[in-house]
């Protein structure tokens, strides 16, 4: 049987996966997600690139948590994530200069995704670090899975490609709509209304299931 | 009064403590990572830029770089050589000169622009141009790299020599969006004046300095077709 530690990590991995989405439930970090999600190689570098520096600063956040006073704790954190994003903007151009460019300025705006700053001071600041990186894992892998949704859908409508491959035939007429910005806007507003429609119906069926057994 | 100040003491020091210790451990974590990728970064950064000057010198399959020295003469560049005084000649398949492409930069509305424009001594005019890098607006000053009917004034963008052949003709000058009238004139980017003024900014600066000379000194560069090129 796993241990009440076991199953607490493991509950705040899942809970960023689909609980507590950060972009289809606590819709938050929505500039990223409207702006680079125009094709899948864009939305999966900036979901990880986002992972890397959420699942850090939490590490780091909540190895000091002891030693960082309330009063200068944002200043920190923030100089903490700051540092992160410099890091994550180096390793992605010594990977490739093409995604780095297509990020564009987006890469040094993830210091100011209140994602990562949320995490940092209403949970790692306050909690161990092995569920502060399993909490920064879930944030990210679902901040990723979000942004993946989105871009595939864009990517697919807007230029009959994912990831590159043709996925039409010769024939098919993109919807160039959707790799502009107003496609952004579409898409997400379609998928947090099926998100929520899921969502609501789990809640119904939970709320009967235990109206039965009490 | 003792006790006071020694409350603040206490106060203040965890505080200076965290902030100098995390900035600390930053700092050095920036460096360290900063080190150890700068190696790939600027191979990555010369390929990009190679790839870059058959973008902005349509038709160039082989190229050849050379080094503008002190005495204003062009010489082939060796490796190691300063980039901003080098420029690169791109040719055909045949061997002839398709054009010069030199980089240049300047301060955009975030941060510095760098570009990379191809000059074709032959037109006397700038054949392409390719931004390099820039933190420009998203969605307002980065149209600078993506705006077809901007990069559209740098197909032909008139850069002729006076009749004394010191100085440009007529310089390099932005207009409004929808404006331009004449071939050196640049039809700017609504929503994005600063930045699309910036680019006008530096190909008049840097045709001013490299144009009189490369066009004087063409045959160094068409001369050097028939020999072996990088492609």
């Amino acid at each position: 049987m796993a241990s009440p530690e076991a199953v607490g990590s493991t509950d705040e991995f899942i809970k960023g996966l689909w609980r507590e989405n950060p972009v289809f439930v606590q819709v938050l970090g929505m500039c990223p997600v409207l702006a680079v999600t125009n094709s899948g190689v864009n939305a999966l570098s900036m979901g990880l690139a986002t992972t890397f520096v959420i699942v850090l600063s939490n590490t780091l956040v909540s190895t000091l948590r002891n030693f960082i006073p309330k009063e200068v704790r944002i200043a920190t954190f923030i100089l903490i994530i700051a540092t992160f994003v410099t890091v994550v903007d180096y390793l992605i151009q010594a990977i490739s200069l093409d995604i780095h460019r297509a990020l564009g300025a987006f890469i040094s705006l993830i210091v100011v995704n209140c994602l990562i700053l949320g995490r940092a001071e209403a949970f790692a600041s306050k909690n161990g670090v092995g569920a502060s990186i399993m909490d920064g894992l879930g944030m990210g892998i679902g901040f990723t899975f979000a942004l993946l949704c989105l871009g595939g859908v864009r990517e697919i409508l807007g230029s009959g490609t994912l990831f590159g491959l043709a996925l039409f035939p010769a024939g098919f007429q993109p919807w160039v709509v959707m790799i502009l910005p107003s496609g952004g806007f579409f898409t997400l507003g379609v998928l947090l209304l099926v998100f929520n429609r899921i969502k609501s119906r789990q809640d119904e069926k939970r709320a009967v299931l235990q109206e039965a057994t009490s | 009064m003792d006790k006071a100040r020694e409350g603040e003491t206490i106060r203040v020091w965890p505080m200076y403590r965290a902030l100098v210790g995390v900035g600390m451990l930053c700092g050095l974590l920036i460096v360290t990572v900063f080190v150890l990728t700068l190696p790939v970064i600027e191979r990555n950064q010369a390929e990009a830029l190679e790839r870059a000057v058959f973008q902005v010198l349509p038709g160039a399959i082989s190229k050849r770089s050379f080094l503008l020295g002190e005495d204003d003469a062009f010489r082939p560049a060796q490796a190691g050589d300063p980039p901003p005084q080098t420029v690169h000649a791109g040719f055909d398949a045949g061997g002839n000169l398709v054009g010069i492409a030199v980089q240049g930069q300047g301060m955009g509305y975030q941060d510095v622009i760098r570009v990379l424009y191809g000059y074709a001594p032959g037109r006397q005019a700038i054949i392409g141009l390719q931004v390099l890098a820039s933190k420009e607006t998203p969605g307002l000053g980065d149209k600078i790299e993506k705006d077809p009917a901007f990069l559209e004034n740098f197909h032909a963008l008139d850069v002729s020599l006076d009749a004394g052949g010191q100085a440009i003709a007529h310089p390099i000058e932005p207009v409004k969006s929808g404006e331009k009238t004449d071939p050196w004139q640049i039809d700017g980017i609504t929503g994005a004046t600063i930045s699309s003024k910036a680019i006008a900014g530096i190909l008049r600066e840097g045709s001013r300095h490299w144009i009189p000379r490369i066009y004087h000194q063409r045959r160094v560069f068409e001369s050097a077709g028939g020999s072996d090129g990088e492609s």
